[in-house]
């Protein structure tokens, strides 16, 4: 086990290191794309070019610049934006994530919730019209884009609805911190995190049905019943239970994803200023390190937490583990 | 030696309602397409689906023949005739003071059926310009990228050793990267170049389709090329490869004509869920401002114009929204009756 883990994490190190270069050349040797015309402004002398890149270090050979690049990034920590010389890079990722984090969990609480309570009812009534309804509403689910959602979302909960006694409570775009009022972030969060989870839903009601449907003529399952287990005990204690390996897996992965940078829809439609809304407002500009910080955040988060998915189930699941 | 002794595949699947005499001595193909067939609603769905690509591609004779508007330059001090007035196309501000603009609303006529954008453009014929260019991309992505796996596959799975490592390795690298977040470094570079980008022959220009098209298509590579490489290891070891290897088959036929046809279902089962994730790529990057450009459309541009209007004319935002879901819905339930028809769950025991 302890090997396992070395080895995974030794993996980890160098995929994270691949992932940088990968994300370094995208930004920075790209042929053409050339970073210090974009710092000099419009119409830029010879001498304002080359001045601007030395002082960036883009004159330097690409290794060497990788090599600073990182430094600024994670060791000195004083990466600053191309646009705006104040705005330093990594305290910004830093303290839009605990945004970024509020909208997901938030979000992924209600979809674990309310996927299972759907694929579930979905296989309970299998072969009456709930069934097909309920997956129907959950291919909808997943068949809408969030950003066009959140949309209606706001169209109606802030403008149309707002005035009614549905939804004046709900307060203006934007955020709160939870240290700051926990009841105020509830409710600026609670239309994102319906928003958000929808998808999710309707993706993880139709995985649990299908998995579910899949695996109740195997001889375990016929075993229970057999032995005389109540239905809803064969379907809770042992078919559920087997359902749920593919599903936390899923659900590790799919994490990863949006804190990782998927939630950025979500964060622009509803205005938190989490890490997707710092990317999104860096895009106007075009602002390349700022965007390529938190590319790399994003894929930094994702790669780690898949490790640390296999990690958790080698320990729960010994068949996973190699020898 | 154990002795050589010919095993009947112990199953067969059988879709709902089909007999083993309803299967026997049909090629997958065939029994496939019978399937598919008989699937009404997965039928309904494609033919929906088709019905949007038509009307789509017909938003020329629509903004020339029946609106007679114009979907790409803008008509902020134009007018149009309704019930016989003439209004303006947009529209000063009530209250007295008068203060601000207002496009034009749904006119329910053919001239700005849903109204005008911000710019005074008709709303409809942009949906439908749009929607030609969300199809576009989306379709064209998807075949791009389902092609680039394929070929990347087909050469991990059959000459597997180093081959294999580097090209699942450079994989497992891309899929590190959130799908959006990689769409958004690949265009954001592109688009730092105003004029486009010159390598050797080859001119990208910004504003063409073909960027969003090879971004959202290279983006979504390791999704198709895993199951596929799956797939072509384990044909790689059945019998009918080795068979053809005995008959001095070379590696192009092997991978051609025994290994491939054995694949192309899953490509063909993964098609249409594709299609509808690059529609919602591409609708997701257009919103973002980094896909279709103003002043072409696509339905993920129209959204974004409209959410400037989002209070005052909803429409503009809601009628591209439900485009896009009517498309992506469609495919999925499409994409459902493709993998029944060519992999139906039921298990049934045959022989012994």
């Amino acid at each position: 086990m302890g090997a396992f883990i070395i080895r995974r994490l030794i993996g980890l190190v160098v995929v994270l290191f691949f992932i940088s270069v990968l994300t370094f050349l995208i930004f920075f040797a790209t042929p053409g794309v050339d970073p210090s015309r974009q710092l000099a402004g419009r119409n830029p002398s010879h001498d304002t070019v080359l001045a601007i890149k030395h002082e960036f270090g883009l004159d330097r050979p690409l290794p060497i610049r990788y090599a600073l690049m990182m430094k600024r990034l994670f060791i000195s920590r004083d990466l600053v934006s191309y646009g705006n010389q104040a705005l330093k890079v990594v305290p910004a990722i830093t303290s839009a994530t605990p945004v970024t984090f509020s909208l997901v969990i938030g979000a992924a609480v209600l979809w674990v919730f309310f996927s299972i309570l759907l694929g579930l009812l979905a296989v309970v009534f299998k072969g009456t019209v709930i069934d097909p309804l309920l997956m129907i509403l959950a291919l909808i689910g997943i068949s809408m884009p969030v950003f066009w959602l959140g949309e209606m979302a706001n169209l109606l909960t802030q403008d149309r609805l707002h005035n009614t006694f549905l939804f004046s409570w709900v307060p203006p775009l934007g955020y709160t911190p939870l240290t700051q009022n926990p009841w105020q972030w509830f409710l600026h969060l609670l239309i994102p995190w319906i928003t958000l989870s929808v998808l999710y839903v309707g993706f993880y009601a139709r995985v649990l049905r299908g998995n579910l449907l899949d695996i109740q003529s195997e001889d375990y399952v016929r075993t229970a019943r057999a032995k005389g287990l109540s239905p809803r005990r064969v379907l809770l204690k042992h078919m559920l239970r087997t359902s749920l390996i593919t599903f936390v897996s899923l659900f590790g992965l799919d994490f990863g994803v949006l804190v990782g940078g998927g939630a950025l829809l979500t964060e622009v439609v509803f205005g938190l200023p989490g890490v997707g809304k710092l990317t999104y407002d860096s895009l106007v500009n075009l602002d390349l390190p700022v965007i390529m910080a938190t590319v790399l955040y994003g894929a930094f988060f994702i790669t780690i937490m898949s490790a640390l998915v296999d990690i958790l189930y080698a320990r729960l699941d010994p068949r996973i583990r190699p020898a | 030696m154990a002795e050589f002794a010919y095993e009947p595949e112990p199953e067969v699947r059988l879709a709902a309602g089909e007999q083993i005499q309803d299967i026997a001595g049909k090629s997958p193909w065939r029994l496939a397409g019978r399937r598919l067939l008989r699937n009404r609603i997965a039928i309904g769905s494609l033919v929906l689906f088709v019905l949007i690509v038509a009307v789509s591609f017909a938003a020329p004779l629509y903004a020339h023949h029946l609106a007679h508007t114009d979907a790409f330059n803008s008509n902020v001090s134009g007018t149009t005739v309704v019930n016989g007035k003439r209004v303006d196309v947009i529209q000063q501000g009530s209250g007295k003071l008068g203060l601000g603009e207002t496009p034009i609303g749904a006119t329910w006529h053919w001239n700005y059926l849903f109204g005008a954008d911000a710019q005074g453009r008709d709303v409809m014929a942009r949906v439908l310009y749009g929607g030609r260019a969300s199809l576009e991309i989306g379709i064209g992505s998807a075949l791009i990228c389902c092609a680039i796996a394929l070929v990347l596959a087909m050469i991990a799975g059959f000459f597997r050793g180093w081959t294999d490592s580097i090209l699942s390795r450079l994989m497992d690298l891309i899929w590190a990267f959130p799908v959006y977040l990689l769409a958004i470094a690949l265009a954001t570079v592109l688009l730092t170049k105003e004029n486009g980008l010159q390598w050797g022959p080859i001119h990208v220009d910004p504003s063409s389709l073909w960027v969003p098209t090879m971004i959202i298509a290279v983006v979504y590579v390791p999704y198709v090329y895993r199951p596929v490489r799956g797939q072509v290891l384990s044909a790689r070891e059945k019998e009918y490869v080795e068979a053809a290897i005995s008959q001095g088959a070379s590696n192009l036929r092997l991978m051609f004509s025994e290994i491939l046809p054995n694949v192309l279902s899953t490509v063909i089962v993964l098609l249409p869920l594709m299609i509808a994730t690059t529609v919602l790529t591409e609708a997701a990057l257009s919103f973002l401002g980094i896909g279709v450009k103003d002043p072409k459309a696509s339905w993920g541009t129209i959204i974004n114009d409209g959410q400037g209007l989002l209070y005052t004319r909803p429409l503009v935002a809601i009628v591209p929204g439900i485009m896009i879901v009517l498309t992506v819905l469609s495919l999925n339930v499409l994409g459902d009756g493709v993998r029944d028809a060519l992999d139906p769950r039921a298990k049934v025991r045959v022989g012994k």
